[in-house]
């Protein structure tokens, strides 16, 4: 029994790093119908940004305790991520867009600016693989059995308070309005005086920003940073949220937690070298089963 | 000219159509609808806007499979039949918003659509067998007759897209006749044609009518271009059929004048 | 016999390249670079059948090569080689049986399409996107678990068969296979989307509606296409596995598919020629990027602010081709060829060649 709610919360665990990501994945492809493969690398980057913050503030120059370091790195490294998305889109997307290139042209564009991140960092930083520092004292928690970590509830926690944050967004405020016009049609947006460039950066930088939180939790639970930390998992967040349906931000929230909870699943009974062949082979068939992702529209052919 | 198979002359109709129902959820696009066409003849089919006409045209060419009822054609059962196969039966249509394959020129426009009586293969199309040489040939000439007799030969390599508008709803059209239909289903052809072209289109489609012998079915809502072409009209409403008749009786049906100007009870 | 030139001038450059190959005029590399010139243009092509010509949006394409590469391989070595057992051919077979062995890898590649050509049905676009990225993967990951072939460490022995050609004849073998496939894929494909056949697939990719209901059998002709396409980097793997002599799963992931997508698109999307030269240019700037001294002067002017600063070729060359390629696209958008033929742009060009 305390074996089944150990795996369930490490389910979760995975549950919310997925659902973190591909919330940023279906906020920009809600929005303009893009797959920014750039994604999982502006991730990675987060969890770069999130090292370099805490360790100037932990330094000699700032000298904070690890607690208020916490509490300042997180909003800045948030901010400092959305500020790398909003400079991808700005110099590589919205040119593209202004031209009326094919959208595929702009999804491989965002491949490229990924490869970009990836290498660039390799580049600059080295192969060698960062020690994240402990801000967060450990504490476990005992609870019948079975070891609740801090971390994992920080993280469980965070995930929901973002897809409540985004839901809210998207539903109830005129910024997410806007949002959800310009993806029924881009043409009407500019002629009923909503700015649209304002709103897909409003869209990047709360995509970017909480793809740098999900990067600060991750290297926080798993605290070794490398270049390619954000490829796979960038990879398996964006099936996530087309399997819940993307564009659709509940889809993504139950696409992450579900492909969390699959994984973790066949770890328990399979070997791990086993873990991306079920995963991708339950999916595969949940997209068979229904095209358009649990929560996805069918798509209608009018004629 | 165009290789009729088989000229018709037995009562077999070309279309007939019983009992159809089309639900869309709780929306009832289509409700018992009944149609027998005998070869020949001309017919309209009219309604207020969201009427059901494109519906029943989407059920007759296979797009969807109606809830209820039965589809013939050619005394042959559409039921189960993909649109590919349904066309195969003898059945072509064009569509109320241009739908041609606007990146490949005229000429490849028409031979396309005879893509089901190709009678030859991948393997064939490598290895450009002798079937296959006869083939394209044939097509090739086919397409060639049509264009010359549409008037689109000096069109035959340029692309759709660049085409006048007009010229692509003829070519539309032509299109639809390179699969060498028993029925041809018109949908609002003289929809976005001024007057002018309008009477254009009424005269081509008599010429049509009688030139290819063919059944023709046309839903249009300019009502001179019914009542001028149309033998029988059919009108409906909300998806029921609410008057059948020549013109004549169509311009003085009650449900008609309703349907179309509003109750004056009201 | 004019229109015969280019014909004639290509199978002039390949023999060329044959006897320079056999009497080492041209080192083991620039052989190398030249097959790899070869796979490219057998992936870009192949890829740009399914993304170009019919409009769908797959990211997989290297999954196919991998199957291909490993079916392969494992009929060469039973064939040929003594780590799956004793040869069950005679040696001096191997020039007749070789073609044969890469075209039962494409085959089994082609029937594995039928895991992203079966959704195709339904579903398209993103969504398809999806299937083939997660196709890509549960290859990788199923010959990962398959032990008997090496599982992860990669599976090897196919030289065997190379050396059993060289038996016969010491020559460039490889590179003759090579050059007969590309060929041959090239031959396959004009001929496939010339015939009004393939022409169903354009008609797909512009009004998939419109094809159905004009007598397409959309369903039947994307199933072939998706066959071909992957049939054919089925083949290509086949070879890439036999110039290395090793295969491993992680040499067909996804950033091998990254790059065939990147050559369709860099070639302009439906444009045959224009997938040939993007794989040519492509291939030429990796290979070139791959200079340690080239990287070096590229860099210079950082590495002299930051002296400390040592950046190896392998990841630079990463970041570069990346660049150039988003660059580019801000300029050319629609890809070096736009969907237009060489002989589109070039109408005298069609003059000096006959490919029928």
């Amino acid at each position: 029994m305390d074996f089944i709610f150990q795996n369930v919360l490490n389910a979760l665990q995975w549950g919310s790093f997925y659902a973190l990501i591909a919330l940023g994945y279906t906020l920009v492809y809600g929005v303009l119908r893009l797959i920014n493969f750039a994604h999982g690398d502006i991730f990675m980057v987060g969890a770069y940004i999130s090292f370099f913050v805490a360790g100037f503030l932990l330094g000699p120059l700032a000298g904070l305790s690890p607690m208020m370091t916490f509490l300042l790195t997180v909003p800045l490294t948030m901010i400092l991520t959305a500020c790398v998305g909003v400079t991808l889109e700005r110099i590589a997307y919205r040119p593209l867009r202004r031209k009326g290139a094919h959208r595929l042209y702009v999804v491989i564009t965002a491949l490229m600016c990924g490869l970009i991140l990836e290498y660039s960092n390799l580049a600059v930083l080295g192969a060698s693989r960062l020690k994240f520092p402990e801000l967060v004292d450990k504490q476990i928690w005992n609870v019948g059995g079975v070891a609740i970590t801090n971390l994992k509830v920080l993280v469980i926690v965070a995930a929901i308070a973002v897809f409540l944050f985004l839901q809210w967004v998207v539903t109830r405020t005129r910024v997410g309005m806007a949002m959800r016009a310009i993806s029924y049609d881009k043409f009407a947006i500019p002629l009923m005086g909503i700015p649209m460039d304002n709103i897909i950066v409003i869209t990047f930088i709360l995509g970017s920003g909480f793809a740098g939180l999900a990067g600060l939790l991750f290297a926080m639970s798993y605290p070794v940073l490398e270049p390619f930390m954000g490829m796979l998992i960038g990879w398996k967040a964006f099936i996530a949220a087309v399997v819940g349906g993307i564009g659709d931000i509940k889809g993504a929230f139950v696409g992450g937690f579900l492909l969390g909870a699959i994984e973790v699943a066949v770890v328990t009974v399979f070997p791990s070298t086993y873990r991306d062949l079920f995963a991708f082979t339950i999916l595969l068939l949940i997209l068979w089963m229904k095209p358009t992702g649990l929560f996805g529209i069918p798509q209608s052919t009018k004629i | 000219m165009m290789a009729q198979t088989q000229i018709q002359t037995d009562t077999t109709p070309v279309l007939e159509v019983r009992g159809m129902t089309q639900q869309f959820g709780g929306l009832r696009a289509v409700s018992d609808f009944n149609v027998k066409l005998m070869p020949g003849e001309l017919t309209g089919l009219i309604g207020p806007n969201g009427a059901g006409k494109t519906t029943v045209f989407n059920l007759v060419s296979g797009f969807y499979q109606p809830t209820v009822g039965e589809i013939f054609i050619n005394g042959q059962p559409t039921a189960g039949l993909k649109p590919h196969k349904v066309t195969s039966l003898g059945v072509a249509r064009t569509f109320q918003n241009i739908r041609l394959w606007n990146d490949m020129t005229v000429l490849d426009n028409i031979r396309v659509a005879q893509h089901y009586w190709l009678n030859y293969g991948f393997f064939s199309s490598v290895f450009r067998t002798k079937q296959y040489k006869q083939r394209e040939a044939q097509i090739s000439e086919e397409a060639y007759e049509l264009l010359e007799v549409f008037d689109l030969m000096q069109f035959a390599d340029e692309f759709p897209k660049n085409l006048p508008y007009g010229t692509q709803r003829k070519l539309e059209i032509a299109r639809a006749l390179s699969t060498h239909p028993k029925l041809l289903l018109l949908d609002e052809p003289a929809a976005g044609l001024n007057s002018a072209d309008a009477k254009d289109l009424i005269r081509l489609v008599r010429w049509i009518h009688e030139k290819f012998d063919v059944t023709i079915w046309m839903i249009e809502h300019h009502m001179d271009v019914m009542m001028e072409l149309c033998e029988q009209i059919k009108v409906i409403d909300f998806g029921e059929t609410i008057a059948e008749g020549d013109p004549e009786e169509i311009r003085n049906h009650p449900a008609v004048i309703t349907a179309y100007l509003g109750d004056d009870n009201i | 016999m004019r229109q015969y030139s280019l014909n004639v001038l290509m199978a002039f450059v390949a023999m060329l390249l044959l006897v320079a190959a056999h009497f080492g005029w041209i080192d083991n590399y620039i052989q190398i670079v030249v097959m790899t010139i070869g796979i490219n243009i057998i992936m870009s092509t192949s890829l740009n059948l399914v993304n170009g010509n019919m409009g769908e949006f797959t990211c997989g394409h290297a999954g196919f090569m991998c199957v291909g590469a490993y079916v392969s391989s494992v009929i060469s070595v039973f064939c040929f080689g003594t780590k799956l057992g004793d040869p069950m051919l005679p040696a001096s077979s191997v020039l007749l049986v070789f073609p044969f062995i890469l075209l039962i890898g494409g085959a089994v590649a082609a029937v594995s399409s039928l895991l992203v050509s079966i959704p195709s049905f339904k579903t398209r676009d993103d969504y398809l996107a999806i299937i083939s990225i997660a196709v890509n993967y549960m290859i990788i990951s199923a010959l990962e678990n398959m032990d008997f072939i090496g599982g992860s460490r990669g599976f090897q022995g196919m030289k065997d068969t190379y050396w059993a050609m060289i038996d016969i004849f010491d020559g460039p073998w490889m590179l003759f296979w090579v050059i007969l496939f590309t060929a041959f894929n090239v031959w396959v494909i004009r001929r496939f989307i010339s015939s009004t056949y393939g022409k169903g697939v354009n008609a797909i990719c512009q009004d998939e509606v419109a094809a159905e209901i004009m007598s397409v059998n959309t369903n039947k002709i994307k199933i072939i296409n998706f066959m071909v396409a992957a049939g054919l980097a089925g083949c290509a793997g086949g070879l890439y596995a036999h110039i290395i002599g090793y295969v491993n799963p992680q040499s067909f992931n996804i950033l091998k598919s990254t790059e065939a997508m990147v050559m369709v698109y860099l070639g302009g999307m439906g444009s045959l020629s224009g997938a040939i030269i993007s794989a040519i240019l492509f291939t030429g700037l990796m290979e070139i990027l791959r200079s340690q001294a080239i990287i070096d002067g590229l860099v210079s002017p950082i590495t002299f602010m930051f002296p400390d600063w040592e950046p190896s070729a392998g990841v630079i060359k990463w970041v570069m081709i990346p660049l150039l390629l988003v660059i580019v696209m801000q300029f050319r958008p629609e890809g070096i060829m736009g969907n237009r033929e060489l002989s589109d742009v070039f109408p005298k060009l069609k003059k000096f060649y006959r490919f029928k």
